[in-house]
């Protein structure tokens, strides 16, 4: 479980840290794939916290999965959930019910921080209040700027939009509103030529 | 229509027009005779009469026109018009200049009358009358914002400002050189700027940013930007890409004087007094080559601009491939003359 190096990036694009357990009364860490890394990292330096620690874990789409260890930290709470869709209800209802003192902490891929983030600022928070640790997958969440469908988990590009099937290259424009990156049609100005996917976001 | 305006179209058949009188109080972009990004702002005061500067929002030949194309892409993507929640006091604050504004310099065109909070609008050119009640948007067919810019040429966007930053959070987006509203709605100055090359490096938009929070309600200031459209369509969106990019394809040294176009933004910011939020309309003028190369001075000066640009610019602008094209047109318009400085004709 090794952290991400990060190319230097636009300024649209978040920049992401690193987990540091807070003072607080509670404690919500949601985490993907990798990210469990984080979240064992941050409360094996704060074992304090664990009892009032309450994890969701969604393993990643890539296949890792590390469920054994976040059970094994002993949290107040965990809930492994198959999706973020999934999560989204039990996020929300935790989110709603959040007292003052409440620490947030996203941990994984941009998509799930990103996600995360926009769950905060519904439920009335600022975008800062979610402390941020990008862990393991660049997979990317793209916005198709001419269907506006989200392909989750784009590894390749170009890739094909999952909604509309145009080929769309990936930018690093990135929208925390949408907590997605912009696809734009690559063969826009000449239908079907295609260049060759690359795997640029492993 | 009336004789005041053009019946035209800025797509299918592209019938769009300059006038003589368009074609001479073109803004010309370029005080000199290359072209680099900087901090090129200065008070949107009136400038010469028949100029684009004449009044705070000119209304020009091409306004009819204009507006049943903004209806059309709206009717096609209602998504070009959206407005945050927290936002409609600004879009009241934007309706309140742009009505007075219209109603003291075209009092030819507009009228309004106001009694209290009872306001009585009349648009002659588009041929609606409106009472309501100011900032009560249930006596509106739409919210505001897009109340009045519906009725009124450029794009336009309203930033919020907190937390020592602007956040682009309202606007009409119709007629834009190829960026996305949907996409940008709810980002900072920096982060709504960030596919822009070399200018954050140099420090413009610090600089800018910095300047605009300073903005003071009452004086307004103005910059341009511009970039090139092949034929004088006027949704280049992001969103239509697919249909509008091929046409990059398709000129030829036959029809590359009347399909190329230069694009000029005259860029405006205002500073709103209820809400603090800063409007920014985009006002978008179309010029053919052809039509650009009759005046000598344009004709030499932009032959200098397209030729000496970055290869970073030409490519963000969207032209690098039709550039040799434009090149090859321009070329014999320039006897190698020096300009004079400054945007005018000679
Ligand atoms: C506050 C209102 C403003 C808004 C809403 C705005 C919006 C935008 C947008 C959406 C773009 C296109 C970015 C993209 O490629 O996706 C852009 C480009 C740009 N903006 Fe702004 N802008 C504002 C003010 C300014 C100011 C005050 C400056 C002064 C330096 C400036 C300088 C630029 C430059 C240099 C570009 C690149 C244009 C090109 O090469 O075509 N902007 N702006």
């Amino acid at each position: 479980m090794t952290k991400t190096e990060f190319e230097p990036a636009i300024p649209s694009r978040p920049v992401y840290g690193v987990l540091h357990p807070a003072v607080g009364s509670a404690h919500l860490f949601v985490a993907d794939g990798e990210g469990a890394g984080a979240v064992c990292d941050a409360l094996t330096s704060a074992p304090a916290l664990k009892a009032a620690a309450h994890v969701i874990y969604i393993p990643g789409a890539n296949g890792s999965d590390h469920t054994g260890a976040l059970q094994a930290l002993g949290v107040a709470q965990f809930h492994r959930a198959p999706s973020f869709a999934a999560a989204l209800p039990r996020l929300t209802k935790v989110l709603a019910d959040a007292h003052m003192g409440m620490q947030i902490y996203a941990a994984g891929t941009e998509g799930l921080m990103a996600q995360v983030a926009a769950a905060a600022q519904a439920a009335g928070l600022p975008y800062e209040a979610v402390q941020m640790e990008h862990r393991g997958s660049l997979a990317r969440r793209v916005q198709c700027v001419h269907c506006k469908g989200v392909t989750e988990n784009v590894t390749l590009d170009p890739f094909q939009c999952s909604h509309c099937g145009l080929t769309l290259f990936v930018r690093d424009h990135f929208s925390r509103r949408l907590a997605a990156f912009q696809g734009v049609c690559i063969d826009a100005e000449d239908p079907g030529q295609i260049p060759a996917s690359v795997e640029r976001f492993k | 229509m009336s004789l005041d305006f053009n019946d035209e179209t800025f797509r299918g058949d592209f019938t769009y027009r300059n006038s003589a009188r368009a074609i001479k109080r073109f803004p010309f972009p370029f005080p000199e005779d290359s072209y680099m990004y900087s901090v090129n702002m200065e008070p949107h005061v009136p400038g010469p009469v028949g100029s684009v500067f004449e009044h705070m929002f000119d209304v020009d030949e091409h306004y009819v026109s204009e507006m049943r194309d903004r209806a059309q892409v709206l009717a096609d993507d209602p998504l070009r018009c959206q407005s945050l929640p927290h936002m409609e006091l600004a879009g009241w604050d934007l309706l309140e200049l742009i009505m007075e504004s219209k109603a003291r310099d075209y009092p030819h065109w507009f009228s309004l009358h106001r009694d209290g909070n009872q306001w009585h609008w009349i648009n002659r050119p588009l041929q609606i009358e409106q009472r309501f009640t100011f900032m009560d948007a249930s006596t509106l067919p739409c919210g505001p914002m897009e109340y009045i810019t519906r009725q009124t040429q450029g794009d336009f966007t309203l930033q919020d400002q907190r937390d020592d930053d602007l956040w682009i959070e309202a606007g009409m987006v119709t007629t834009q050189a190829d960026w996305s509203l949907d996409f940008d709605i709810g980002m900072s100055f920096k982060q709504w700027h960030a596919p822009v090359p070399l200018a954050h490096q140099a420090g413009i938009f610090d600089r800018a940013l910095k300047f605009l929070l300073k903005l003071q309600h009452g004086a307004p200031v103005r910059r341009f930007n511009w970039t090139m459209t092949v034929d004088p369509l006027l949704d280049t969106s992001p969103e239509n890409y697919p249909k509008w990019g091929p046409s990059k394809t398709t000129m030829t040294p036959e029809t590359v004087g009347r399909r190329q176009h230069l694009r000029v933004e005259l860029q405006t910011l205002h500073r709103l007094p209820r809400s603090n939020a800063i409007a920014f309309p985009i006002r978008c003028y179309l010029i053919s080559f052809q039509d650009l190369v009759t005046v000598p001075k344009w004709a030499r000066r932009m032959h200098r601009v397209v030729r000496d640009i970055p290869d970073e610019l030409a490519t963000y602008k969207g032209f690098i491939r039709n550039k040799a094209l434009m090149l090859d047109y321009l070329a014999p318009f320039d006897d190698g003359l020096p300009t004079s400085p400054g945007f005018a004709p000679e």
